[in-house]
C-alpha cells in the first residue's frame, strides 16, 4: 500500500529530475519579453510566433487533436485558437492503474496578438504532426517597397 | 577524480537541453499503455530504444519554418524531446507496439505471458 507512493514511472529520483527540468524550462523564459496573454506553466497548446517580411507565422503545439474540431478566429487583430482534447484514459474495468496523468485534457483557448498589418482575409492553417501552423499574410500596403528614383 | 566529475557534469548539461514530453501511463492486466505528447516530431525522427530495462524515447521536431523567419515569441525553445523510463522484468520489451499519430506517441508494452494474472485453482487433496 505504501509502496504506491513511490510508484512514479522511472522511480522517485526520476520524478525529481523531471521537476528540475520543468523548472529549468520555465526559467528559460525569464528575461525574454513575455506576451500579456501568455499562460502559466502547463499551458495547452504552447505557442511560437515568427515573422517574415510578408507573413506572421503562428505555431501551436497541439498534439492529438482532430483538426475539424479546432476553432480558429481572428477578431480585431486577435487570433484565437480553441478546441477540446479528450482524456486518453482507457475504460476502467476494475484493473486499471494510472501512474502518470500529465497530458492536458479538456477545453482550451489561446489568444495571440497579431501585429497591426495582419490581413485577416489571407489566413492559411495546416495541421501536421500535431502542430497547427497558421500563416497570416501582412497587408500589401504595409510591406516594404523599393522606390525607384525618376 | 575531479576530471571525471567535469565530464559527468558536461553530460548531464547536454541531457538537460531537451524538452520533456508530457506523458500518461496506464496499466491494466495485459500491460502498460504509455502516451507521450511530442508535437512536431515526424515518424522518421522518432527513436525508441530499450537498453537494460530502460526505455528511452527521443524525437526531433522537424522544422517547418520559412527560411527568412525571425522568432518573435517562443514558448518552445528546444527542438529535441527526450525521456527515459525504467521497466520492470515482467514487461515483454520484444513485443512493444508503437504508433505515432498527430504528435502523440502511443506505446503498448505487454506483460510476459507468464506474468499475466492467473487464477490458481485450489485442489482438494
Amino acid at each position: 500500500m505504501y509502496e504506491s507512493l513511490f510508484n512514479f514511472p522511472g522511480g522517485l529520483l526520476a520524478e525529481f529530475e523531471r521537476l528540475q527540468q520543468e523548472l529549468q524550462q520555465e526559467f528559460a523564459n525569464l528575461g525574454r519579453p513575455g506576451s500579456i496573454r501568455a499562460l502559466a506553466s502547463g499551458a495547452f497548446p504552447t505557442i511560437n510566433v515568427g515573422s517574415t517580411p510578408g507573413t506572421i507565422e503562428v505555431y501551436a503545439f497541439a498534439p492529438g487533436l482532430d483538426p475539424a474540431t479546432l476553432d480558429i478566429q481572428i477578431d480585431h487583430g486577435l487570433l484565437s485558437i480553441s478546441g477540446e482534447r479528450s482524456s486518453a484514459e482507457p475504460q476502467d474495468n476494475g484493473s486499471l492503474s494510472v501512474y502518470a496523468n500529465e497530458r492536458f485534457s479538456g477545453r482550451f483557448k489561446r489568444t495571440v496578438n497579431l501585429s497591426k498589418d495582419a490581413d485577416p482575409d489571407k489566413v492559411e492553417a495546416h495541421y501536421r504532426n500535431g502542430v497547427l501552423h497558421i500563416k497570416v499574410a501582412r497587408q500589401e500596403s504595409a510591406q516594404p517597397k523599393r522606390i525607384t528614383i525618376q | 577524480m575531479s576530471e571525471k566529475q567535469v565530464v559527468r557534469r558536461g553530460e548531464s548539461a547536454e541531457e538537460l537541453q531537451t524538452l520533456l514530453p508530457r506523458v500518461d501511463v496506464f496499466e491494466n492486466k495485459d500491460g502498460i499503455l504509455l502516451l507521450a505528447d511530442m508535437p512536431g516530431v515526424p515518424k522518421d525522427k522518432l527513436e525508441l530504444r530499450v537498453e537494460n530495462d530502460t526505455l528511452l524515447i527521443e524525437g526531433e521536431i522537424a522544422p517547418d519554418t520559412p527560411e527568412n523567419m525571425e522568432a518573435v515569441y517562443a514558448e518552445v525553445h528546444l527542438s529535441r524531446y527526450r525521456r527515459a523510463f525504467s521497466l520492470s522484468s515482467e514487461l515483454d520489451t520484444s513485443r512493444i507496439d508503437a504508433q505515432l499519430r498527430d504528435g502523440v506517441l502511443n506505446l503498448r508494452i505487454p506483460k510476459q505471458a507468464h506474468a499475466q494474472p492467473r487464477k490458481i485453482e485450489v485442489k482438494v487433496a
